[in-house]
């Protein structure tokens, strides 16, 4: 059987399916509940923010490699990016009439209400039960922190994620028993021989084929993990132009770790991307871990976040500090460019209509360097930031002499801190270095009223993160707790 | 062992039905709103020529289309389904596109425009207060002499206390769907906590009489008072669209039209002055309580009623004024919200005694603790009911101990000593929440009961379930009266056609009267499967006879199947109605005086939360709530209903901002910008208990309603914070804390935010605020 060009493939309940004929930007949901008639996977904000759509998507990595299963929002993506992949939704987990753990350990925690939103979290935990079967309160927190429920108030689907390891395993959708070789033939034989080319996406499957790609038409739209592109058609209700998907461009998947640095591929998504920054950089963790929910992280990809050039974008203060760079490729020829001078003004970058992001690259660190990355906003996790910043500074024998601060929310664009780092070069490691630091940021930056916070606001909080970047290094013998997530109940 | 609800295994597997779920017949159409832009104007004209020849259009619907009555407005007719003449805020609809394909819909709506003339708009509580601009007459409260003893008391305060709105939501958006019947009928399916206005108002703007309209709900996605009087609007709509194109038509709202269309829970403003003696006991109290209640009446009466009404909470306020203004403003209909007004009352006072425990230097649980009302003395409200089963000295006390608060405040205090950058707070708040519709002839009640031949039974009654397990529970109490295993009782849909004129599910009531109207509706049928054993045998069975599925009469033990049966061949009628009404109930809604609550729930929370001096961001440590449910029906619902009902006051407390533009615009109208709490909001340490003590009134079997009060016990999460915030030097004294206590509003009441400009940033002002006196208060004026 000859794979097709213009029909997407994929499998549900050991099923191939395949569908041709709907616009490119159909959303996973609303192929499953208008087409599919799979009701049992929600709508509930259509912009990745609720976690009710959330359904997984299983992955053939090639070869020996496992099957890998992680949750998305299928809300706000479009169906020709899980082409040659496996759907899980809700109603995939009931295994001959059994129900999944996750499930059975929602009803006997009481852990649905109104119910609107368990097939997420049945979703996420299930995700999760796929990684980690017994997973602790950290890990199931951090599982559902992207699904939304406005009746329980979390305890029950807490306590269900803790007790769905101690119950009769999963007879399919278990670790040790999912991948099995008939469900990799299944997904070996969707792998594709030839492009998938719609009228209105293509997916190329080079770097080459990309590259061309985009030279032949500029004026399509480049399509990442989709997380900020799906919105425009879900929410602005905008007619988007042909799409090139650059999610099948195997070398734009690679993530390459060595001493001398980093090299992450624009297409590596969110999650291994920052599990990799935070490997190599320590002290970015809160940023890494507030970035955004898990199915936003598992479709969307570093390189998206950093050519959309939003200036609330929490990738790029933490890629300033880290001074990382980017490829850009424009038919045969690639470029490099530092991050600082990636971004013109807002919402425009320097890269030209038929360039594209290659990779961001961040070179290791020579020396003893500290870093550091916070994130405010109204709540831990899955907000969009109200200030972000990374910090990096390299001392020696006390003294800074080296500081990279990026700050997001505080300008038009993700910028550097000149007067800042200015006051911090040549000083010593302690308090009042970076007081001094903190007030020159009002030099720095004119930061904006809008609805996540005041200039006023925005402007001080900014200065403190910098005090409590001083703290953290000053009181390191008998550290106090600096964040309230550092205190124990 | 609860039962889990009855729909749990539906829900976890993704079978459970809602609206947008069901399967729609053929050729349905799909309608999507054009909503103003402009908070207050003169609607000229509508453009409406390029939507309508958009691809898949079938019409444009707008007022003049409306073959009734234009309103959707259930108490007064002040709602229109479609903007007319006037716009009165920025959300309104103007217009309906109807397209075969709700995509269709909606980016057509995007080409129509308004031609609107701006009027002058008022947008906040003091610039209506200052116009006298209120959608209903101001109401005053007054027990005593309170100017008089205001004046003679040993120690005064004076200060006002501000509260934002919140967003209910629900996960499931509004969604109706109108399918044209024969003869100039209409049915529905809306999720709805109110079918039968939805089924009056439906058939006012169709102009049909009320039997030609049904409606059905067999589940929300979450209600909260948000869908008590709003789906109206939708479904209205819908039913116009359908009747004119004789096809079915959906109208299901997207995120961003819903929170920008439909009403939210009423942000307040009140000013107070106090007077105390030296232990901060109150002796008078004088308050101001105004509440934005946007352009129309909707339910703003009794919200603005029911708040008076909590105003005291705990306390007994021996001489009290409370003038209550409900202003009307160019912004959306606030509407019910789980609380309904009394959330935003004991805001205020709590709010009072915090202040004074502060101003004296004292524990604030000190001055909470000789404020609340006696037993059999100092137990009269200010409207005049006698609080008859005050069981909240006790359960206090033994919340206070069980959760050793003594040691706590000790600890807390120690931690704030010793750590510069995190501070500590603790705080435990009281509620008391009375029971019952404010409106006396709301509290009323039907079921309908059919057993069929086989010994199953199909259960219908007026309440509707919006996930707080009603259905569980009534299914649970239909199974008791007649000894039979739930699984035999079916609920289905709620129905306009199966119980008539039923009320909202709304006031916490769902299961007291629909649980005792179904109980009745059992008993009626126990009773005559009773009188047929009696006539038939000659034996005498009662209530204990009839147990796990069999009948026990005389020596014999048969199968109720048998018994219905046998019943049906003797010509028994085997389906009753039940019906229930709320004694001992009556109001004067004029005067605000009378009993209008059958009893009250009780319950207390103490919350520990830290915050940081550098950014202003919060975080609950631990939780100990112990609540009133009487005899629980069922404690796992129950608990649920606690800790979701806490949660929920948390996030309209500390993270869910509406924030309005200064042209009245709602710029947080979705998720990713209107931030309810998430599981890692949850306390790390939570103990949640029942009291246990059944209600001495004859409620069904003894149980409490629950699920409004524990809203309120999330007051304690903001006084924790700002215990904490008190501790630092720039929060000392009575703090600026203003709710939602998010993280700049609680560097600000840190005093560590200072303006960098002349203009006000208008978080402050819309959101509420907090000042301690009043010359402050002008320095805050709204927007
Ligand atoms: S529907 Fe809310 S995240 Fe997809
Ligand atoms: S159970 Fe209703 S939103 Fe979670």
């Amino acid at each position: 059987m000859g794979s097709r060009d213009d029909c997407i493939r994929f499998l549900l309940d050991g099923e191939v399916v395949e569908v041709s004929g709907l616009p490119a930007t159909t959303t996973v949901l609303d192929w499953l509940r208008d087409h599919a008639g799979r009701t049992g996977t929600k709508e509930g904000c259509a912009e990745g923010d609720c976690g009710a759509c959330t359904v997984l998507l299983g992955e053939y990595q090639g070869g020996n490699a496992p099957l890998r299963y992680r949750t998305f929002n299928s809300c706000i993506r479009f169906l020709p990016t899980i082409d040659g992949c496996e759907l899980v939704t809700v109603e995939s987990l009931v295994d001959d009439g059994v129900l999944h753990p996750a499930q059975r350990a929602l009803v006997a925690e009481h852990g649905s209400q109104c119910g609107f939103c368990t097939p997420g979290f049945v979703m996420s935990l299930a995700g999760l039960y796929l990684e980690q079967p017994a997973p602790d309160r950290e890990q199931v927190v951090r599982a559902i922190a992207g699904n939304l429920c406005r009746c329980t108030g979390y305890r029950p689907i807490i306590d269900a994620g803790l007790a769905m390891g101690g119950l009769e395993p999963a007879k399919t959708w278990h670790p040790e028993r999912v991948d099995t070789p008939a469900r990799r033939a299944a997904l070996a034989k969707l792998v594709r021989r030839r492009t998938l080319e719609l009228p209105d996406l293509v997916a190329p499957r080079s770097l080459d084929e990309l590259a061309s790609w985009r030279q032949a038409e500029p004026d399509a739209q480049l399509l990442a993990g989709g997380t900020d592109l799906g919105l425009e058609v879900t929410k602005a209700l905008r007619n988007l132009p042909k799409l090139i998907y650059t999610g099948q461009v195997p070398e734009l998947h690679v993530l390459e770790t060595a001493a001398a640095g980093l090299r992450i591929g624009a297409a590596v998504p969110l999650a291994d991307a920052w599990a990799a920054i935070v490997d190599a950089f320590p002290g970015f963790e809160e940023v890494a871990d507030r970035f955004a929910s898990p199915p936003v992280c598992h479709s969307g990809t570093l390189g998206g976040n950093v050519a959309n050039g939003s200036p609330i974008g929490d990738c790029m203060p933490v890629l300033l500090a880290l001074d990382a760079r980017v490829e850009l490729r424009r038919g045969a020829s690639v470029r490099e460019l530092s991050l600082a001078d990636f971004y013109l003004d807002y919402r425009r970058t320097a890269m030209a209509a038929d360039e594209f992001l290659v990779a961001i690259t961040i070179p290791g660190a020579q020396g003893c360097w500290h870093y550091a990355g916070y994130k405010l906003g109204k709540r831990w996790d899955q907000d969009i930031s109200a200030v972000c910043a990374g910090f990096a500074i390299q001392v020696d024998a006390k003294v800074i002499v080296a500081a990279r601060l990026g700050f997001g929310g505080m300008a038009g664009i993700p910028a550097r801190a000149p007067a800042a780092e200015a006051a911090l070069i040549g000083a010593t490691v302690e308090g009042a270095s970076f007081e001094v630091a903190a007030d020159a940021l009002a030099s720095d930056f004119e930061p904006i009223d809008d609805l996540r916070a005041s200039a006023s606001y925005r402007l001080i909080s900014a200065g403190n993160l910098l005090r409590r970047f001083g703290l953290a290094l000053t009181s390191e013998e008998q550290r106090k707790p600096l964040s309230v997530w550092e205190v124990t109940p | 062992m609860s039962r889990p609800h009855e729909s749990a295994e539906l829900h976890v597997s993704g079978a459970a039905l809602y609206t947008d779920d069901l399967a729609l017949p053929a050729h349905t159409l799909h309608g999507a709103y054009g909503l103003s832009e402009v908070a207050h104007g003169r609607l000229c004209g509508l453009e409406l020529e390029a939507a309508r020849q958009a691809r898949d259009v079938v019409d444009v619907l707008t007022a003049a289309d409306v073959p009734g009555v234009n309103n959707y407005g259930g108490i007064v007719a002040d709602d229109p389904i479609f903007a007319d003449g006037e716009v009165h805020y920025a959300g309104q609809p103007l217009f309906l596109v109807v397209a075969h394909e709700r995509e269709a819909a909606r980016r057509a709506a995007r080409l129509a425009s308004a031609r609107i003339e701006p009027l002058p708009a008022i947008l906040d509580i003091r610039a209506a207060i200052a116009a006298e601009s209120f959608v209903l007459p101001s109401k005053r409260l007054v027990r005593g002499d309170p100017d008089a003893e205001l004046a003679r008391a040993p120690q005064r305060l004076s200060g006002s206390v501000g509260m934002g709105g919140q967003d209910h939501f629900y996960l499931e958006g509004q969604v109706a769907v109108a399918l044209p019947q024969e003869d100039g009928g209409m049915h529905l399916w809306s999720s709805t906590q109110h079918p039968s206005e939805v089924q009056h108002l439906v058939a006012a703007a169709l102009g049909v009489a009320s039997h030609a309209v049904s409606v059905s709900c067999r589940r929300m996605g979450g209600g909260f008072g948000g869908k008590e009087s709003q789906p109206a609007m939708i479904a209205c709509a819908a039913a116009v669209a359908a009747r004119r194109s004789g096809r079915p038509v959906k109208i299901r709202l997207d995120r961003d039209i819903d929170m920008l269309a439909t009403g939210k829970r009423h942000d307040f403003l009140a000013d107070y002055d106090v007077g105390f003696d030296g232990d901060g006991r109150i002796r008078a109290l004088s308050v101001m309580l105004a509440s934005r209640c946007g352009y129309s009446a909707d339910l703003s009466g009794p919200v603005s009623d029911r708040a008076v009404c909590h105003l005291d909470n705990a306390y007994f306020i021996p001489h009290v004024a409370i003038v209550s203004h409900r202003c009307r403003t160019n912004t959306v209909s606030n509407t019910a919200f789980r609380g309904f007004g009394g959330p935003q009352g004991m805001m205020v006072i709590e709010h009072i005694l915090d202040d004074i425990a502060r101003h004296l230097g004292c524990d604030p649980l000190a001055v909470r603790r000789v404020n609340l009302y006696g037993i059999g003395e100092r137990n009269v409200t200010p409207y005049g009911q006698i609080v008859e089963d005050n069981i909240l000295p006790d359960l206090l006390e033994q919340l206070a101990s069980e959760a050793d608060y003594a040691g706590r405040r000790r600890a807390v205090a120690e931690w704030n000593e010793r750590e510069p950058v995190i501070k500590r707070g603790l705080a435990l708040t009281p509620v008391k929440f009375g029971i019952s519709f404010t409106k006396t002839s709301y509290n009323q009640a039907g079921a309908l009961l059919q057993i069929y031949r086989d010994g199953t039974m199909l259960l219908n009654h007026g309440g509707t379930e919006m996930g707080q397990g009603l259905h569980t529970k009534v299914l649970d109490i239909v199974a008791r009266e007649l000894g039979v295993p739930n699984a035999w009782v079916r609920i289905t849909a709620t129905d306009t056609s199966k119980v008539p004129n039923t009320s909202a599910t709304a006031a916490s009531s769902g299961s007291d009267l629909n649980g005792k109207a179904a109980q009745d509706a059992a008993r009626t049928l126990r009773e005559r499967l009773a009188a047929f054993v009696r006539e038939r045998d000659g034996v005498e069975i009662g209530p204990e006879d009839f147990d796990g599925g069999r009948v026990q009469i005389g020596a014999n033990s048969i199968p109720f199947a048998e018994l219905v049966e046998a019943a049906y061949r003797a010509r028994i009628s085997l389906s009753a109605t039940g019906f229930y009404r709320t004694p001992k109930i009556h109001w004067d809604m004029d005067r605000l005086m009378g009993r209008p609550f059958y009893y009250f729930a009780y319950g207390a929370a103490i919350v520990e939360a830290a915050v940081d001096t550098l950014t202003g961001e919060s975080r609950l440590l631990a939780l100990d709530i112990l609540h009133d449910v009487g005899h629980s029906l069922n404690p796992a619902i129950d608990i649920g209903q606690i800790e979701g009902g806490f949660m929920q006051g948390v996030g309209w407390l500390t993270s869910e901002q509406l924030y309005f533009d200064s042209d009245g615009a709602l710029r947080t109208h979705a998720p990713s910008t209107y931030k309810i709490p998430t599981a890692r909001d949850w306390p790390e340490r939570a103990e949640v208990r029942l009291f246990g003590r059944p209600n001495p009134e004859e409620t069904i079997y003894r149980s409490k309603a629950v699920g409004e009060p524990p809203l309120m016990l999330a007051i304690a999460a903001l006084h924790a914070i700002r215990d904490a915030v008190a501790a630092t030097p720039g929060g000392a004294g009575r703090p600026r804390l203003m709710a939602p206590a998010v993280p700049e509003a609680v560097l600000r009441a840190m005093g560590a935010v200072c303006e960098l400009s002349e203009e006000r940033s208008p978080l402050g002002d819309t959101m509420g605020t907090t000042s301690p006196d009043a010359t402050e208060q002008t320095a805050f004026r709204l927007i």
